[in-house]
């Protein structure tokens, strides 16, 4: 693979590489693409510091200006660089640059411009920028209304968005979700999370220890300037992952973002198992996503420091200081060749020292407090550098990459420019406004935050939930007291828990004395006339100047939690991370209120953005949600059946034959069930055994009609209620014994009827004794039914009498047929002469086949759900769910008969007797003949008294159920229709929604086929 | 995700239980006086505190039990866990069972069977 990029373009040797320094492997080069064109870089880069090291500078397009940018930080902060990364169905966008580990042969491309990164078209967008001032769609995109929809959304869902998914949605990649308990989770692996991970893995505890990053040590791994107990701080990280890795209570995860953090320690992490390898191992999944039960959490996640706040702060080349100083101590690459250090504290001094070693000019130190001073301060102006006290860089200039910084001495109590400005060539401007803690984690979990007026940082305070913060992400920024705050924090968390532990060991270190206080000013100085200077951005993701909040502020917002919605400062996907504290300093300033007294914004999930992958796992397609299948499905299948999806299961729709379409394929089914026979899989049904001493007593006060009476061997028709009355289900439930019932739901309300009588049994009537169990899965069904279903069951060998005098109507009898054992109900859902044989479900296949054999001489046609609803339609049968919607009582489906009006009690008594049950203009079950015989009414339609009438016009109520009927040879429907019952005969219209012809129909009664009931007995 | 300890099986994640809103609303008996009004109070109303609230689960990915749980609706912590047909031993759900306006209602009166004769006024 590597060869065939060397073929494909020269590769340029990486110019800004250093000659030597750095973690990443010399010895093992690596190529990639950005935008088409092949770089080198090594093992261990990221992509950004490969970009760096091969003078790419710039690598994106801002949001809103498509202004050119480049790379602001080394790590999950990173605003600018989003990349698309990968291809064809592999693509990923807005990944950060400093995120993405290099592998050979990763291919990048750039975001956010057209035609070209270079050259961009909307980078005359920039140009307006006076009219996409803060609120811009607010106050745009306003009147007229009927814009909303056809003119405004396109066009703003087309500006909207970073980068493109990509165009294959079939993600070949496999994702896997773990469980797991611990006692102490650590987030972070730098050196407080270290040290409290070395402390609580000592006490025994079960100790999870993540990192987001593909090594440990965090921030040390950056420094040049430090050693630990006598050694360059690798060394002391090695020889303590070593101990770590001892520890057979220890679980080490590299590579693993700790993303969320939800109530009572539930802790989600996300590995990314397989993204830094050109080929992920077959036997890996690309991502992991971890849901971890934590008792108690170390949070050590650090900081990220802030940018200065000027006129083209965004220009490629001014990058965070820390920043500098990582890609030169880390990954041995240079930024720039010249450089000026923007700052109001001492850490960037310490950049300013590792530019020197590396061998770039540090043009200008501008030093933002009154009277810089310091060991660190004093040793820059001892080696002659020039520092310039009280100073403000007012600009960064260049087109598409840093050419020159423009300085000026300022007051840093009114921030007014005091100084004629002077200019200095650069092309690295690194910057550093102070250091924020990363308390995103801490304020998921709904910890509280105090305002630290020397760090001028938010950092926790109170905990909700069983949780410690350490290090820099607690304010800690110096390292002795961040290795002391890990120590501390990991024992305490393990001894809290009950183990017996003690603070590690800190090792000694020998590190430079700064002082990480940042000056507490937070304007942005400034010769330019207002409104006229070069913007300077807060939020560089989503393009949010400083004059944008300003402007916010003056237009009335105090809130910030206003201020971030009208700006959307901080709401692309980085949240904030470099643009909170400042959009907040900027915000006091204009109230003139303190930063604390503004206050923050809520931290949301995920800390950085996790791939949807990872959290479906492996829950998709065919395992998103089972798919339940009778044991008859193979048989229909192989008729050629067409399904439906009735809840979980598939059940047979219908069965085309020789081309048949649909509706031919139905009304066969439909007319053969009634002129000879039809077999139907009702294996779906729900089916609830139910016994025990007081069962028949359940089931009279769960039912609305009495069960006392019903003796052995009978059925009856029940209807549910919701204790307000409305019909819940319905079934027909069979008295087996005396304490022994066999209960049959809808297919759809099956598991719910289940969990419904279990609650009124377990809350309300625990007194009585009655055992409930789903036996829906135990008995497979076969429905025959029609004039020939008693001679079909005969043939086959039926070992009970199936005549009317010894097997009426609504009995069961248990039976063997053709030798196998059966229950045979004998009930209809057709209105034909009907058995509903159950058998142990391995038995299913058998009786189906069976059946089918004997019965093909009698004409047994199979048929599918449609023709099973418009056989029960003919006949006026009610489905639930269909007629009813929940607000449907028995007397609206005119089943007063139903409800025992001699029973003390049955849910949903006392609400039926309600004033309101009893209103004339409740809907009522009708139903419906069209004037003309072959117009079906769509289901759903609203009936009208007059179709001519204006809009919005008055309408009854709607269809429920609409089918042609072929054996009356003609349509019918049931509809709900307020005070349906009195309207028998009268005239009601059906307005179509395309603006044909409104159907006209008459109502009537809802039993069209066999209102006598005489086809029962066949 | 709430960790929520099911009387019969332990600590188990919150997705694999279910919630039954409030606990402790009592089913007036068949043979009552209650107007629409006061039946309503059963039937529709609802509680939604901030606080101490007392509501009835089910392990419905479990044993499938129903059982009490007094729960802080502002910080999520699990007070109490107590079985049906029980009414809460800790100090603070106590309380809030006390001080719920459904003690007072004419439908939570209905509920219970009528004193024996004789006794009533006792």
């Amino acid at each position: 693979m590597k060869t065939r990029f060397m073929k494909k373009s020269g590769t340029k040797p990486a110019a800004m590489r250093l000659p030597e320094g750095g973690r990443i492997n010399r010895g093992k080069p690596v190529q990639f693409t950005f935008d088409g064109t092949s770089y080198q870089g090594f093992e261990g880069d990221t992509l950004a510091s490969a970009l760096l090291a091969n003078s790419v500078y710039l690598v994106g397009r801002s949001f809103k200006y498509h202004r050119p940018r480049g790379i602001l930080s080394a790590g999950a902060e990173e605003p600018n660089a989003l990349i698309r990364l990968g291809k064809g169905a592999r693509i990923e966008p807005n990944l950060r640059a400093t995120q993405i580990e290099l592998y050979d042969g990763l291919t990048s491309e750039s975001q956010n411009r057209w035609p070209s990164l270079n050259l961009d078209v909307g980078a005359i967008n920039s140009l307006f920028h006076r009219f996409f001032p803060a609120g811009f769609y607010y106050k745009t995109f306003m009147w007229p209304a009927s814009f909303w929809k056809s003119v405004y959304e396109p066009v703003i869902r087309n500006a909207a968005g970073l980068g493109k998914a990509a165009d294959d949605h079939n993600d070949p990649d496999r994702y896997e979700k773990t469980h797991q308990h611990c006692d102490v989770l650590i987030a972070g692996g730098g050196a407080a999370g270290l040290m409290a991970a070395l402390s609580a893995g000592a006490s025994g505890a079960r100790v999870i220890l993540a990192d987001e990053q593909n090594e440990f040590g965090g921030w040390l791994l950056s420094e040049g300037d430090t050693t630990l107990d006598g050694e360059a701080s690798p060394a002391w990280i090695a020889a303590t992952l070593a101990r770590l890795e001892a520890m057979e209570n220890v679980t080490l995860l590299p590579r693993t973002t700790v993303f969320a953090y939800m109530d009572h320690n539930y802790i989600t992490l996300m590995e990314r198992v397989g993204d830094h390898m050109a080929e992920c191992p077959a036997h890996l999944p690309r991502q992991r996503l971890w849901k971890i039960r934590a008792r108690e959490v170390v949070l050590a996640q650090g900081c990220h420091e802030r940018p200065v706040v000027f006129g083209g702060n965004d220009l490629p080349g001014v990058m965070l200081s820390g920043a500098v100083r990582s890609y030169i101590n880390r990954y041995g690459v240079a930024p720039g060749r010249r450089a000026v250090v923007i700052t109001n504290n001492d850490d960037a001094y310490r950049t300013v020292f590792a530019m020197i070693e590396a061998g770039i000019h540090v043009a200008a130190i501008v030093d933002m407090r009154p009277a810089a001073a310091g060991p660190l301060v004093a040793e820059a102006m001892r080696m002659g550098l020039s520092v310039h006290s009280s100073h403000a860089v007012l600009a960064a200039e260049g087109t598409r990459h840093l050419g020159y910084a423009k300085i000026a001495r300022y007051n840093p109590k009114t921030g007014d420019v005091t100084g004629d400005p002077f200019y200095i060539d650069c092309d690295l401007i690194a910057m550093s406004a102070g250091f924020t803690p990363l308390v995103n984690l801490h304020s998921q979990a709904r910890g509280k935050l105090e305002w630290d007026e020397e760090f001028c940082c938010f950092k926790p305070s109170t905990y909700h939930e069983a949780a410690q913060s350490a290090g820099a992400g607690n304010g800690a920024f110096d390292l002795a007291t961040a290795m002391a705050e890990g120590a501390k924090a990991g024992a305490e968390a393990a001894s809290r828990i009950g183990f017996e532990a003690s603070p590690a060991q800190a090792p000694a270190i020998d590190a430079p004395v700064a002082d990480f206080r940042p000056l507490n000013f937070w304007g942005v100085p400034s010769d330019a006339a207002p409104g006229s200077g070069p913007k300077a951005f807060i939020d560089y993701q989503n393009d949010v100047t400083a004059s944008d909040i300003k402007l916010a502020v003056r237009e009335g917002y105090q809130s910030v939690e206003h201020v971030k919605r009208y700006t959307t400062n901080g709401m692309a996907t980085d949240q904030g991370k470099t643009s909170n504290i400042n959009a907040l300093g900027i915000i006091s300033g204009e109230l003139g209120a303190t930063i604390p007294e503004v206050g923050t914004t809520t931290f949301r999930l995920p800390y950085t953005p996790t791939s949807l992958g990872a959290i479906a796992g492996r829950d998709i397609k065919g395992l998103f949600d089972p798919v339940r299948l009778t044991r008859m499905d193979p048989w229909h299948r192989e008729a050629g059946a067409k399904f439906e999806h009735v809840g979980q299961w598939m059940r047979a729709w219908y069965y085309p034959q020789d081309g048949e379409t649909m509706e031919e394929a139905v009304n066969r089914e439909v007319r053969r069930a009634r002129t000879h026979a039809g077999i139907l899989d009702a294996s779906t049904l729900g089916k609830i055994d139910i016994r025990g001493r007081d069962a028949a007593e359940f089931l009279n006060r769960v039912y609305t009609n009495a069960w006392l009476k019903l003796p052995v061997g009978r059925c009856r028709y029940g209807l549910m209620l919701k204790d307000d009355g409305m019909v819940m289900d319905d079934g027909v439930t069979t008295r087996l014994g005396e304490n022994h019932f066999h209960m049959t739901t809808t297919t759809g309300g099956a598991a719910g009827v289940m969990a419904w009588l279990e609650e009124w049994k377990q809350t309300e009537w625990p007194e009585l004794e009655v055992y409930l169990t789903s036996v829906t899965e135990q008995w497979s069904v076969a429905t025959v039914s029609g004039p020939n279903a008693r001679i079909i069951l005969e043939k086959l060998g039926c070992s009970v009498s199936l005549r009317d005098d010894s097997f009426p109507f609504m009995s069961c009898k248990e039976a063997r047929l053709a030798g196998l054992p059966v229950r045979i109900f004998r009930i209809s859902f057709t209105g034909e002469l009907s058995f509903e044989i159950n058998i142990p479900s391995r038995l299913g296949m058998a009786l189906w086949k069976n059946l089918m054999q004997v019965g093909s001489e009698y004409g047994l046609t199979p048929y599918g759900t449609e023709a099973m609803h418009v056989l029960r339609a003919e006949k006026g049968f009610i489905i639930v769910g269909q007629e009813t919607d929940g607000s449907v009582t028995p007397h609206d489906l005119g089943m007063d008969w139903i409800v025992s009006s001699k029973k003390p009690d049955f849910i949903g008594k006392r609400a039926l007797e309600r004033a309101s049950m009893a209103l004339k203009d409740r809907k009522q079950l009708v139903g419906l003949v069209t004037e003309n015989p072959m117009d079906v009414i769509p289901e759903g339609a609203h009936a009208v008294l007059d179709p001519n009438q204006p809009m919005p016009m008055e309408m009854l109520g709607q269809v429920t159920s609409s089918y042609f009927s072929p054996n009356l040879n003609q349509s019918i429907a049931m509809a709900m229709l307020k005070g349906g019952h009195a309207m028998k005969g009268e005239t009601v219209w059906f307005p179509m929604i395309d603006g044909s012809e409104p159907i006209k129909a008459t109502i009537t009664d809802t039993v069209f086929y066999d209102p006598k009931g005489e086809k029962l007995n066949g | 995700m709430l960790l929520i300890k099911c009387p019969f099986c332990g600590d188990r994640d919150e997705l694999e239980f279910s919630c039954g809103g409030e606990a402790h609303i009592a089913r007036p008996l068949a043979e009552n006086t209650l107007t629409d009004a006061e039946f309503a109070d059963y039937l529709f109303l609802r509680d939604n505190p901030k606080g101490v609230f007392l509501e009835r689960w089910i392990h419905t990915d479990g044993c499938r039990r129903w059982f009490n749980v007094a729960r802080d609706t502002v910080s999520h912590e699990i007070i109490e866990v107590y079985p049906m047909g029980e009414t809460p031993k800790t100090e603070a759900a106590k309380a809030a069972h006390k001080a719920s306006w459904r003690r007072q209602t004419a439908a939570e009166a209905a509920a219970k069977p009528a004193s024996p004769a004789g006794r009533s006024g006792s």
